[in-house]
């Protein structure tokens, strides 16, 4: 209990001090993910609104991989992208291992799943009905597509949020191809890890505390796209 | 009055099933048309296909041109149905939303959509969120989104079936006079009678994905084509007769075990047709009394069931026949079933029908 009590007494003092590992890894570890989750953004939005609203065959094979995708394992993204970016791998040439560029990498094959899976379901889940009504005002398929992404923008913001919370929180992938080095690839969860392993608690505490600080948020704003009325 | 809208052989089919096939339509610039038709019949198919809004298969024309880019088709039409589907955006910007479509600047939009809204009377609401509005307010926005485009066809698919009925009332009048004040060309689905004479200039019945008869509305339901349609328009009492013979004035039908007197004839080569008698027009007493009416018969009443703001009176008259009278005609009369009474209508209110549908 004694050992708690004096973490938390020294996470406390940490977070009030501004302690500079504390920042640097919290700083790293927003630059990162929140790299990574505009990247998924990006690129998941557009490919997940063309998958909610495409028929075309093999859609369920694909709509499967992607759920698949939602639910891969870091460490097996980590194993990928370090093989990827080895010194004599594929893309040796960029010379990423060991930086933040590869830890974007694996972040974005982590959440761009998530946001591609959650943005087509978000987009299935607006009424059918509004394509037609749409069409019926003399919509093009370029407008219907913009209108239904605008109209579906809270469930999309909660596949964004959902893809930052994957990401944010994870370790595996993020260890293995950032190596944790001081100051440039250590981020939230992977200097937990190691100052747990070390004994230092207090720091551990200060950052898991943070790092909850940043899930709590996560799902404050999902939960407040969630519980807003719609329209008749 | 020349068609704006011409279908030749249309056909939806829905799978391996067809669904809706019309032979021939047209709708005619300036009249509002009521598209009839129980439910299931393919009113909203049909009008679907009229608004190129799925596929279907045969000519669809427009001011004369065939129509070949259906997103131009519809940049020049609007189409409003049963429910709302307004967007997560203020009621301006739902009502502005077919102008921001068409490319039209937002000051020029804002203030064509304000007209719309003033004129089916929901300017107030202009600033607020559309999550916010009752059933009747939304359902009016959406018509208002709909007018804002200026329209040269109005496609109305039910949309006032989801609303109770002084909602329904005051929506029906706003949209009425909008109508009339811009000669607006309208198309409106509707499986509701009184909807349709309040607002139709004809009427197109819907049966089994056919259209039945199409004509001015109180044609169709003064003279329905077939029984089916009698039978949709409301027309409860079709009986099989049998013309016993005719003179100048009157055809005499066999009906049951009585004689029924019509002015009107027979189709030509049915010598067993089926008559119509509406049961707002047959009139129930006491007693017989002398009366202008060539049909009277003694009779006695099986079942009394109150429908709404009348009361639906069985009665055998060796034949059977139904009657709608008043509540207040009811009490006062004291009719309660098993009483004799006596049933009359004149000769001019049965209509007569071919016995087999018509192609």
């Amino acid at each position: 209990m004694d050992l708690i009590l004096q973490g938390l007494g020294e996470a406390a003092s940490r977070l009030v001090s501004l302690d500079p590992d504390v920042r640097e890894a919290t700083s790293a570890a927003l630059a990162v993910s929140g790299i990574a989750t505009l990247l998924s953004v990006a690129t998941g939005v557009p490919a997940g609104a063309w998958l909610g609203l495409s028929r075309f065959r093999g859609r369920e094979l694909l709509l499967s991989l992607v759920n698949t995708g939602m639910g891969l394992p870091p460490v097996v993204v980590g194993l990928f992208v370090a093989v990827l970016v080895w010194r004599s791998g594929p893309l040796g040439n960029l010379d990423w291992y060991c930086t933040r560029q590869a830890m974007v990498v694996a972040q974005y094959l982590l959440a761009a799943p998530t946001v591609v899976g959650l943005t087509a379901i978000a987009i299935q889940s607006v009424d059918p009905m509004l394509r037609v009504q749409l069409a019926g005002l003399g919509a093009t398929r370029g407008q219907t597509l913009r209108i239904l992404v605008q109209e579906a923008r809270l469930p999309i913001l909660t596949a964004a949020m959902a893809g930052f919370g994957a990401v944010i929180s994870e370790i595996g992938a993020s260890l293995m191809v950032g190596c944790n080095i001081k100051g440039d690839t250590r981020i939230l969860t992977t200097a937990i890890a190691l100052d747990t392993s070390k004994g230092e608690f207090g720091s551990a505490f200060a950052l898991a505390f943070i790092l909850l600080l940043l899930v709590f948020a996560v799902n404050a704003v999902t939960t407040w796209a969630q519980q807003r009325r719609r329209p008749l | 009055m020349p068609a704006i809208i011409e279908a030749s052989d249309l056909t939806v089919f829905r799978g391996e099933r067809e669904v809706v096939r019309v032979d021939r339509m047209t709708i005619e610039d300036g009249e509002t048309l009521a598209v009839l038709g129980p439910n299931g019949a393919g009113k909203s198919t049909l009008v679907l296909a009229l608004a190129s809004l799925l596929p279907a298969s045969g000519e669809l024309r427009f001011h004369g041109e065939v129509v070949r880019d259906a997103v131009a088709y519809r940049r020049r039409i609007a189409v409003a149905f049963q429910r709302p589907l307004l967007l997560d955006r203020s009621v301006l910007d739902n009502a502005a939303l077919g102008l921001e479509l068409r490319g039209v600047s937002r000051p020029e939009r804002e203030r064509r959509a304000g007209e719309a809204l003033a004129r089916i009377g929901v300017a107030h609401l202009a600033r607020r969120a559309a999550w916010a509005l009752s059933g009747g307010e939304a359902q009016r926005v959406s018509i208002a989104r709909s007018l804002a485009v200026r329209p040269e066809v109005l496609f109305l698919d039910e949309p006032f079936s989801g609303l109770d009925g002084p909602t329904r009332e005051g929506a029906i009048a706003d949209l009425g006079r909008a109508v009339r004040d811009e000669g607006l060309t309208t198309v409106l689905v509707t499986h509701d009678r009184d909807e349709a004479l309040s607002l139709a200039d004809r009427v197109a019945v819907l049966i089994g994905g056919r259209v039945r008869q199409a004509d001015r509305a109180e044609t169709v339901f003064a003279t329905p084509a077939d029984p089916d349609v009698a039978a949709f328009v409301g027309v409860e009492n079709i009986l099989s007769a049998r013309v016993a013979s005719s003179d100048e004035e009157l055809t005499h039908l066999e009906v049951g075990t009585r004689v029924v007197d019509v002015t009107a004839s027979a189709p030509a080569g049915e010598d067993s047709p089926l008559v119509g008698i509406p049961p707002d027009d047959v009139v129930i007493s006491r007693e017989a009394s002398p009366t202008s009416a060539r049909n009277t018969f003694d009779g006695r009443i099986l079942r009394i069931e109150p429908i709404g703001r009348r009361v639906r009176v069985v009665l055998d008259c060796g034949f059977p026949l139904v009657a709608h009278v008043t509540h207040r005609s009811a009490r006062e009369l004291a009719l309660r079933a098993g009483d004799d009474v006596v049933a009359s209508f004149k000769a001019t209110v049965p209509h007569l029908l071919p016995r087999h549908r018509r192609n």
